[in-house]
C-alpha cells in the first residue's frame, strides 16, 4: 500500500551555494566533540574519566534518567577533557583520537531472527538508541513505549539541504537491515517517504510502507509526513529517524561496529566550492570547512538554515546534523531597509519586495532580522507556508501563556520546532517561533510527560 | 564619518537610559537595524512591520490628495453651483484653487493627529521600555481621512489622545487592541461632538463659518454640505449622478468619497498581500446581499413611499458601496489585522457581517447614516468569538480522530 503526498502550502527558499555531487574525505579531525545540548532534556551522567581510553561505540556518558541508554564515543581514543558550564553541568565532552582505530564489537546480528526486545537492548546497548526521536515532545525515543508507527523521511526539502538519494546511494543492505530491525518494534509499520522522482535506495526496501513526496518545503520534514499519513493523537507516540543514522543502524547490525561515519553536504553561498564530505559524528567545524569559506564574517550553522545551530571553527558537527551551512552575517545596517524596494531577500508579501517576480532566483540571505522583534499582529500568512491542520498563531500564543490544556486541544503532540521554522522565516513580527515551542514541548514533557 | 557611524555611536551611549526609546524609533527609521538572528532559524523574510505598515499608506496616499482637491471643490460647488456630467481628470476639479484651500484643511488634521497620536505612542513606550511600534504610522493617516473636514483641531486632539490611550495603550499596544484604533477616535468624536459629526453643516469646508454669519446678520448665501446619505435618510433628493459618486465628486468625510481611489488600493492591498482579500469580498458580499433584501422589500410593496426609510431602502443594491464610508471602511478599517478575524474561516464571517450590518444601520437609523463606523465596531469585539468557536472547530475535529481510533 503506497499513499502518495502532495502539499500546496509551503515555501521553497531557493539559497546560493547548493552542494556539488562530489564526495571527499574531510580532514579527520584529532579530536572529537560530544556534546550533551544535542541531546534535548537529557541529563547525562559520565561512564569514563578523564583520562580513559575508549573504542568507538563504547559508552562515554549515559542518560540519567534511563542508564541502559548509553551515547556512544564516535571513535577510539583518549578522553582528554570535560567542558563543564553552571552548576558542573556537562557541556562538552573531547575525545583525542587514535591513529589507528579500534570498535567495540556488538556481534553481528541478523535482523530478520531478532525479537523486538532484543532490537531494543542491541541498539541501546551500542549506543544507536539516541538516533530514534520520538513525537510528541520532539526529545529521544522512550525505549518503555511502543510507538504507532516509525517515520523516515528520505527526501530532503529544506534549503540546500543534502541530497538523500545521493548520500545513502549504495547503502541498501544497511537501510534494509536497519528497517528490519525497526520494524520489529513497532505495532504498526515503517514509513518512508521518498521524492516523487527519486531513485532513492529506499524505494526498494522491504517492511516498509513506501510514500513518494512532492510540494515546496516543509513537504521533506518528517512532521508534515506524519501529519498527512497518521497523525499523532493524545496518549500515542511515533517514533522518527534521519536516514543517515539508519545507515549506522545497519552497519552496527551487519558489522557489529558502531561506525559514526556520515556523508555530509558543506553548502552555503560562503563556501568557495560546495561539495559532499564524508567525515564523522562530532568532527570539529574547523576539519569541515578550513581553507574553504570565502574572506569574511560568515555565521557557520550545523544543520541547515532554517533549524541548525550556530558553531564557529572551534564548533562540532551535531549529532542528528548531516550538513554545515555558512552564509554571511547580516551585522549591518541598511539605509531605509524597511521601505525600500528589495530585490536581494525573500518575501511572500508583494510589499515593494519583488521576490515573486522571479521564482527560480537562488537568493544570497544573510543572517540580519530584517526588523525588529513585534506583538503577532498581522494573520494569515503563517497558514500559507504551514500544511499542518493546526492554527499556528493560536498554538504559539497558547506556548506563550503556558495553557496545557489549550496546547493538547491545539495539536502540541504533533508539532515539533522544526515545523515552525517557516513561519518563522515569514514572521512580520519576528518573532522566535521555534523557541517558543520548544519551550512548550519542555513544559508539556516536564507536567505532563 | 558618515550618519551610519554616527548614529551606530550615538545608539551605544543611549543604550540603557530613557532615551533608548526615542532614539531607537528615530534610529530605526533611517536604518533597518543591525540585529542578527539568535534563536531558531538564522535567516528571516524580507517583511517586517514598518514595510507592512508602510505599504498600507502608500495607497493611502492617493485618497489624501484626491481629498485634497475635493475640500476645495466642494467648497466652490457649494458657493458657485454645480456642473453636471464631470469626467474625472475635469479642470473643474483638478486645479489649484481647489488643492490649497484643501491642503490649508487638511495638513493640520494630519498634523495634529499625528503628533498627539505619536506623541502619546512615544511616552508609552519610554514608560513601558519596548520600541515604538509602528500601528500608528496606519492610524495617524487614516484618522484625518474619515471625520469631517471642519473638525475643530483641538476636538481631534482630545479624540486621538482617547482613541490611542484607552483604544489601544491599555490593552498593551499595537497587536493587543481590541478596537480599531482609528474607528474608536472617530467614534469618540461621534458621540462626544454629535453636532460636529453629522448633520448638514461640516461636510464642506466653511459652512459652519457661513452659517454663523449669517446668524451674525451677513448678507450672503448658506452653504448646504449635506451629504447624500443624510439626504436620503431624509427623503430627500439629490442631485449627483452615479459616476460623481464613483468619481467622488460628493461631500462626506475628507477620505471616503472616491470610491475608484478605494477600489485601486483596495485591489493593490490585495495584490500585495497586505490586506486580506478575504475580509474584503465577503464584506462587499455582505452589503450587496442586504441592500438586495431591502430593494427586494421595497420591490414587494411592503414599504410605502411615506415610510422614512423608503429613501435608503429604495436605494439600488450596489450604490450602497459608493456612498458614505462603506467602501473605505471595508478596505482600510475592516482588514486590520489585529481588530479583526484571525483565522482565514472566521474572516469570511467578520466581512460578510460588516457589510451586512453596516447596510442594516445606514437604512433603520437615520440619526446615524453612517453605519459603517458602527458595524465595524461590533464587529472587532465579536471577531474573537467567530475565532473562538472556529478553532474549536479544529479541536474538536482532532478529539474526533482520537475516537475514531480508540472506538
Amino acid at each position: 500500500m503506497s499513499q502518495d503526498i502532495r502539499i500546496k502550502k509551503g515555501l521553497d527558499i531557493k539559497l546560493k551555494g547548493e552542494s556539488e555531487k562530489i564526495t571527499e574525505n574531510a580532514i579527520s579531525s584529532n579530536v572529537y566533540t560530544l556534546k550533551p545540548e544535542d541531546f534535548h532534556s537529557i541529563i547525562p551522567k559520565l561512564s569514563v574519566k578523564v583520562g580513559a581510553k575508549v573504542k568507538a561505540g563504547e559508552p562515554v556518558f549515559y542518560n540519567k534518567a534511563n542508564e541502559d541508554m548509553k551515547f556512544p564515543s564516535p571513535v577510539s581514543g583518549e578522553l582528554i577533557d570535560i567542558i563543564r558550564g553552571e552548576k558542573r553541568k556537562i557541556l562538552a565532552v573531547k575525545i583525542q583520537a587514535d591513529s589507528e582505530q579500534q570498535y567495540a564489537d556488538f556481534g553481528v546480528k541478523d535482523s530478520k531472527s531478532m525479537k523486538a526486545d532484543e532490537v531494543k537492548s542491541h541498539l541501546l546497548a551500542a549506543g544507536c538508541w539516541p538516533f530514534i526521536m520520538q513525537r510528541p515532545y520532539a526529545v529521544i525515543a522512550d525505549p518503555a513505549k511502543t510507538p504507532k508507527a516509525i517515520f523516515i523521511s528520505a527526501y530532503a526539502s529544506a534549503p540546500l539541504a543534502a541530497n538523500y538519494d545521493y548520500v545513502l546511494a549504495g547503502k541498501e543492505n544497511e537501510l534494509q537491515a536497519a528497517v528490519t530491525a525497526l520494524s520489529k518494534l513497532t505495532s504498526g509499520v515503517v514509513h518512508v517517504s521518498v521524492g516523487k522522482k527519486s531513485n532513492s535506495p529506499l524505494t526498494s526496501l522491504s517492511d516498509v510502507t513506501l510514500h513518494k513526496v512532492s510540494g515546496p518545503h516543509p513537504s521533506g520534514n518528517v512532521g508534515t509526513q506524519i501529519a498527512k499519513i497518521d497523525p499523532v493523537n493524545k496518549g500515542e507516540v511515533v517514533w522518527t529517524i534521519a536516514p543517515q543514522d539508519l545507515v549506522i543502524i545497519g552497519e552496527l547490525l551487519l558489522t557489529g561496529k558502531f561506525n559514526a561515519e556520515r556523508i555530509i553536504a558543506l553548502a552555503g553561498s560562503f563556501v568557495t566550492a560546495p561539495k559532499y564530505y564524508k567525515t564523522k559524528i562530532g568532527s570539529s567545524i574547523s576539519s569541515i570547512v578550513e581553507g574553504k569559506l570565502n574572506e569574511g564574517n560568515s555565521r557557520i550553522i550545523s544543520g541547515n538554515v532554517l533549524t541548525g545551530t550556530t558553531q564557529n571553527l572551534k564548533g562540532v558537527l551535531g549529532y542528528y546534523n548531516n550538513m554545515v551551512t555558512v552564509i554571511p552575517e547580516g551585522d549591518d545596517y541598511e539605509f531605509f531597509g524597511w521601505t525600500m524596494p528589495v530585490f536581494k531577500k525573500i518575501s511572500t508579501s508583494r510589499a515593494l519586495t519583488f521576490s515573486w517576480l522571479f521564482p527560480n532566483k537562488k537568493f544570497d540571505l544573510n543572517t540580519n532580522t530584517n526588523g525588529e522583534q513585534r506583538a503577532f499582529v498581522v494573520t494569515g500568512n503563517y497558514e500559507e507556508v504551514f500544511p499542518l491542520d493546526i492554527y499556528p498563531m493560536q498554538l504559539l500564543k497558547a506556548c506563550m501563556y503556558k495553557d496545557l490544556d489549550e496546547m493538547e486541544q491545539l495539536g502540541m503532540y504533533e508539532v515539533a520546532p522544526e515545523d515552525f521554522a517557516l513561519t518563522e522565516f515569514v514572521c512580520v513580527s519576528k518573532q522566535p517561533h521555534q523557541e517558543t515551542i520548544r519551550k512548550g514541548l519542555d513544559l508539556m514533557l516536564k507536567e505532563i510527560g | 564619518m558618515g550618519l551610519k557611524e554616527k548614529l551606530h555611536n550615538i545608539k551605544g551611549k543611549v543604550k540603557g537610559t530613557k532615551w533608548q526609546t526615542m532614539f531607537g524609533a528615530v534610529h530605526t527609521l533611517f536604518y533597518t537595524p543591525n540585529e542578527i538572528t539568535h534563536s531558531g532559524g538564522h535567516i528571516k523574510g524580507a517583511d517586517d512591520l514598518k514595510r507592512l505598515m508602510t505599504n498600507v499608506i502608500i495607497p493611502l496616499i492617493p485618497v489624501l490628495i484626491f481629498a485634497m482637491f475635493n475640500v476645495g471643490f466642494q467648497q466652490n460647488i457649494a458657493i458657485n453651483g454645480y456642473q453636471e456630467g464631470m469626467s474625472f481628470f475635469s479642470g473643474e476639479f483638478w486645479n489649484f484653487d481647489n488643492f490649497l484651500i484643501g491642503a490649508i484643511k487638511l495638513v493640520p488634521l494630519l498634523l495634529v493627529s499625528y503628533v498627539v497620536g505619536l506623541g502619546i505612542e512615544i511616552i508609552f513606550a519610554t514608560i513601558n521600555n519596548h520600541e515604538v511600534e509602528e500601528g500608528y504610522f496606519v492610524s495617524g493617516m487614516l484618522v484625518p481621512l474619515i471625520i469631517p473636514i471642519d473638525t475643530p483641531l483641538w476636538m481631534l486632539a482630545v479624540a486621538v489622545a482617547f482613541g490611542v490611550v484607552i483604544g489601544k495603550e491599555v490593552f498593551g499596544g499595537t497587536g493587543m487592541n481590541i478596537l480599531n484604533p482609528a474607528l474608536t477616535i472617530r467614534a469618540f468624536l461621534f458621540f462626544a461632538y454629535p453636532t460636529w459629526m453629522s448633520g448638514d453643516k461640516v461636510w464642506v469646508a466653511g459652512a459652519k463659518e457661513r452659517a454663523n454669519e449669517i446668524v451674525a446678520g451677513a448678507n450672503l448665501d448658506a452653504i448646504s454640505g449635506e451629504t447624500i446619505l443624510g439626504s436620503l435618510a431624509q427623503g430627500k433628493e439629490f442631485a449627483y449622478s452615479t459616476w460623481d459618486m464613483f468619481f467622488g465628486f460628493i461631500p462626506g468625510s475628507v477620505g471616503e468619497t472616491s470610491a475608484l481611489l478605494i477600489l485601486l488600493a483596495g485591489l493593490y492591498l490585495i495584490f500585495t498581500k497586505v490586506g486580506s482579500w478575504r475580509i474584503m469580498l465577503s464584506a462587499v458580499i455582505g452589503s450587496l446581499v442586504m441592500g438586495l433584501i431591502f430593494n427586494a422589500v421595497v420591490d414587494a410593496g411592503i414599504i410605502s413611499e411615506t415610510s422614512k426609510f423608503y429613501g435608503l431602502m429604495s436605494t439600488e443594491f450596489w450604490h450602497h458601496l459608493l456612498l458614505g464610508g462603506l467602501a473605505f471602511g471595508i478596505v482600510f478599517m475592516a482588514t486590520d489585522p489585529v481588530t479583526g478575524s484571525q483565522t482565514n474561516k472566521g474572516k469570511w464571517i467578520y466581512g460578510f457581517l460588516i457589510g451586512f450590518i453596516s447596510v442594516l444601520i445606514r437604512v433603520f437609523n437615520p440619526a446615524y447614516p453612517e453605519g459603517v463606523m458602527l458595524a465595524i465596531l461590533l464587529m472587532n469585539v465579536f471577531a474573537p468569538t467567530i475565532d473562538h468557536y472556529i478553532v474549536r472547530g479544529n479541536v474538536k475535529r482532532r478529539l474526533k480522530r482520537l475516537k475514531a481510533k480508540t472506538a
